[in-house]
């Protein structure tokens, strides 16, 4: 079973702990939450998880495979795509080329061959192309595929980073902050798409939000984050009506 | 205007899908091949040096366009390349084995700096490449029994299988031969994995290393490509010149392909053949103007340098995208007529992105 354990993780930056025996857990097939105030520690989890920063303490697991022990780049390998909060695209390529580096732990040939251009390496390239249309179906992309990522405007290229991390086929997507800067309008289309990202391509979701109607919308459990504590986990209502949350959101004393 | 309908996948794939293109680079493979019937011997060298560096620039777009790692240390694998081809032949080796070998010699010696700058960035990378020019340049001069120190190397002809090529043009199709490989070979790069994984390096290591591109990797081998590279140009460049010493190589030449690739293009294959244009060009165009300029502005010395930076300046400043880009632009304009916009091309804000995990 691909799950996502994490447990008792502790990350710090010098004299900051910016997580403190986090644990949570995501099951397959289900659309997970994070939220929190700013500075909460939400991005820095899944920062943890695809192996950007180092953690003090606890383990991160995804289907019984710990996670700690692989390189940044062979984190993809294990099924976990992610996005980013400030949109990392390559500005100067097409995104058809940026779709295709989603590829990228899929590559079976060697550059020698691919300075000969020989014929596995064309018909490689085009099974990677293939699956990418694919994935430009499904978010009905097609119109932008020959579009540098520079013209792009803000909306669509949050889309084009959603797609780039499906076109590595993962079994756990992370999103980090898929909602903000969109539009009511995008943001309905994106709570459609996460739901047809689980249901056509069976991706189990975590996602960090702070767009309440989102998560409430698509999320099937959710789990506040405050200072780099666990608040509450549990259903979207619950997390909402706890007492603890109401306060890290709205101030007082804890 | 012209519309390309695609009903391939492989229409993305193939190069020059464009007719116009496939015309245009038809067009100058044919006036390369043809040249040696209408061009006289010193211009048929002068065009075998364009040609290098041409070979030359490759190597630095190679690394500085496509990786986005800045070299200000090509000169050195120029040496390397020009005194490995020579020495190696001194010691009996043909040219067939004593070229390639000494290409090998300078893409390993890329491996291994681009292994040990592996962690730098922007100004610190210029500057770690630099002190290796540096160091390469002095080398040579010292390792005297070798290299012949400051006295200088004598370059044996170039021979193919015993026949001696003595004459220019059969020097010049090695070269074009070669040049023509070296471009068939980036530009398939460009359009597979590795390539694509060279571009994720240089616009966002961050999610490149998310995807699965190994970044250590792709530099080093981005390095050894750009080194062995150049090392071959420099190997052709010493029978070329025919004696070199260890100054042909300092750092000015560095600055020299560095310049190339900015003005031509970065990015871009294209960008580095009209680059190796501009260089080729431009003294000639210094060397007019000076008939025109009022003579105590003609003979001030320094006015090549001065012109010369100015270019570059106005080049930074002006259209970022260099020659190439400008080219484009303008193709653009012919081929949406009455259509085109100047907001076409205006540069846009870029959204903010992660800088903190670099």
């Amino acid at each position: 079973m691909n799950d996502l354990v994490v447990e008792n993780l502790s990350l710090g930056f010098g004299g900051v702990m910016a997580l403190r025996d986090v644990s949570f857990h995501v099951d397959p097939g289900e659309i997970f939450a994070i939220i929190g105030p700013n500075g909460a520690g939400k991005s820095t989890i899944f920062n943890a998880i695809s192996r950007v920063y180092d953690p003090r303490g606890g383990a991160i697991r995804y289907g019984g495979q710990d996670v700690l022990k692989r390189k940044p780049w062979q984190v993809v390998e294990l099924g976990i795509a992610r996005t980013f909060q400030n949109i990392e695209l390559f500005e100067k390529a097409t995104v058809l080329d940026n779709l295709l580096v989603g590829r990228a732990a899929r590559i079976r040939t060697g550059w020698l061959s691919e300075w000969f251009f020989t014929p596995r390496v064309r018909a490689e390239e085009r099974a990677h192309r293939r699956r990418i249309e694919e994935i430009l179906d499904l978010l009905d992309m097609q119109h932008y595929r020959y579009e540098r990522v520079a013209d792009l405007a803000y909306g669509a290229r949050k889309n084009v980073e959603l797609a780039r991390a499906l076109c590595a086929e993962p079994t756990l997507l992370l999103l980090d902050e898929p909602a903000s800067g969109l539009n009511p309008e995008e943001t309905t289309d994106m709570s459609f798409w996460l739901k047809d990202i689980r249901a056509e391509l069976g991706v189990t979701i975590a996602m960090v939000e702070h767009d309440m109607n989102l998560v409430g919308r698509v999320a099937d459990r959710c789990m506040a984050l405050a200072n780099g504590e666990v608040l509450a986990v549990g259903s979207v209502a619950e997390v909402r009506s706890d007492a603890r949350v109401q306060t890290a959101y709205l101030g007082g004393e804890l | 205007m012209q519309v390309l309908f695609k009903t391939r996948y492989d229409q993305d794939i193939d190069h020059l899908t464009d007719r116009g293109e496939r015309i245009r680079v038809g067009l100058a493979i044919m006036a390369a091949l043809l040249a040696p019937l209408f061009v006289g011997a010193f211009y048929l060298t002068e065009l075998s040096m364009f040609l290098v560096y041409i070979l030359a620039g490759l190597g630095l777009m190679v690394l500085t366009g496509f990786t986005g790692q800045v070299s200000f240390g090509h000169s050195a694998f120029l040496g390397i390349g020009a005194y490995g081809n020579a020495v190696l032949m001194h010691q009996g080796l043909p040219f067939v084995l004593s070229l390639p070998l000494a290409a090998l010699l300078a893409g390993l010696t890329g491996m291994a700096i681009g292994r040990a700058v592996s962690r730098m960035h922007g100004f610190y990378l210029a500057i770690a490449t630099v002190a290796f020019a540096i160091i390469v340049e002095t080398g040579i001069a010292a390792w005297t029994p070798v290299t012949g120190g400051h006295m200088g190397l004598q370059v044996p002809t170039m021979e193919l299988f015993g026949f001696e090529l003595t004459r220019e043009w059969q020097q010049y199709y090695v070269i074009l031969a070669l040049v023509l490989f070296a471009i068939l070979g980036i530009a398939n790069l460009r359009r597979a994995p590795t390539g694509r994984a060279m571009i994720a390096v240089r616009d966002s290591e961050t999610s490149a290393r998310a995807l699965g591109v190994d970044i250590g990797r792709t530099r080093i081998l981005a390095f050894f490509i750009s080194a062995t590279l150049t090392g071959l140009a420099g190997g052709l460049l010493g029978h070329l010149l025919m004696y070199m010493s260890p100054e042909t190589f300092g750092v000015n030449e560095s600055l020299k392909l560095v310049l190339m690739v900015i003005v031509g293009g970065l990015g871009t294959i294209t960008g580095a053949i009209f680059g190796a244009v501009f260089v080729s060009i431009l003294p000639n165009i210094i060397h007019l103007l000076r008939g025109v300029l009022p003579q105590s502005i003609a003979d001030a010395a320094g006015l090549e340098q001065l012109l010369f930076g100015g270019i570059i300046a106005a080049f930074l400043v002006l259209e970022p995208d260099g020659l190439f880009g400008r080219w484009r632009k303008f193709r653009m304009f012919l081929e949406t007529y009455p259509y085109y916009k100047r907001a076409t091309f205006v540069r846009q804000k870029r959204y903010l992105r992660t800088e903190r995990f670099k």
